[in-house]
């Protein structure tokens, strides 16, 4: 469609056209700022904690471990050197040899949503589907953040979201 | 030929002034769209609904997606 609308803008006269060919999509995609009657209902960036431990894929597993037990999650992502995700440290992997590396033993591509992700459904499929938290990427893999379905499930049902005490992980 | 962009030159373009153009139908633009477009569905882009548009500043059309 925007190729069209570019072309027929040029036979209008317009000089410098451009068409940004991925589209509202792909903008919504990457979390960034949006306006209109929808653009208040909060999404899965909404709800984004950022402070979950990464490592890279030459990092210690010892080491990852170490980080891991002085954070508030039981779990670690392999990232790239520019943030993209490649994997994740859960249990056993943590529990592996800790001279071994994270790229050695993390389980790799994890399922991942993006940050324009509207909550309800995303709540019933982490209820369905057992899981306590997910990643955030953008369409580049970039992680952004991850959602824990206790806060989707307090923000769902309208309820405050939990304190910091209750965010021990799974 | 309307030159194809990227999120990156998108947003030089937006901070250099481009005029931002939703091709999408009314609805879906007053739904979402991007901060400080404007909506001109493709079925209505002619001279008169495009009036209102600088021809000195570029303009950057989008619709949902490349399909």
């Amino acid at each position: 469609m925007s190729p069209r609308a570019a072309c027929r803008l040029e036979t209008l006269g317009f000089p410098d056209v451009s068409d940004y060919v991925a589209g509202k999509a792909d903008w919504l995609a990457h979390g960034l700022p949006r306006e209109g009657e929808k653009a208040a209902e909060p999404r899965a960036i909404d709800l984004a904690v950022e402070d979950v431990v990464t490592c890279g894929l030459d990092d210690r597993v010892g080491e990852v471990r170490e980080r891991v037990s002085a954070s508030r999650y039981d779990f670690a992502f392999v990232v790239s050197a520019n943030r993209v995700l490649l994997g994740r440290l859960g249990h056993p992997a943590l529990e592996a040899d800790p001279r071994l590396t994270a790229g050695a033993v993390m389980e790799p591509g994890p399922s991942t949503i993006r940050p324009d992700s509207t909550l309800e459904p995303l709540a019933d499929r982490m209820r369905s589907s057992h899981m306590t938290t997910l990643p955030i990427t953008d369409p580049e893999g970039l992680l952004l953040g991850v959602i824990r379905r206790k806060d989707l499930e307090a923000a769902v049902s309208g309820g405050p979201a939990p304190g910091v005490a209750d965010c021990m992980l799974p | 030929m309307p030159e194809r962009v990227g999120l990156d030159e998108l947003e030089r373009l937006i901070a250099a002034g481009a005029q931002l153009v939703d091709v999408l139908p009314e609805g879906e633009y007053a739904d979402e769209h991007l901060p400080g477009a404007i909506n001109i569905p493709l079925k209505t882009l002619d001279a008169r609904t495009t009036g209102g548009l600088d021809r000195r500043r570029p303009v950057v059309v989008y619709c949902w997606d490349s399909l």
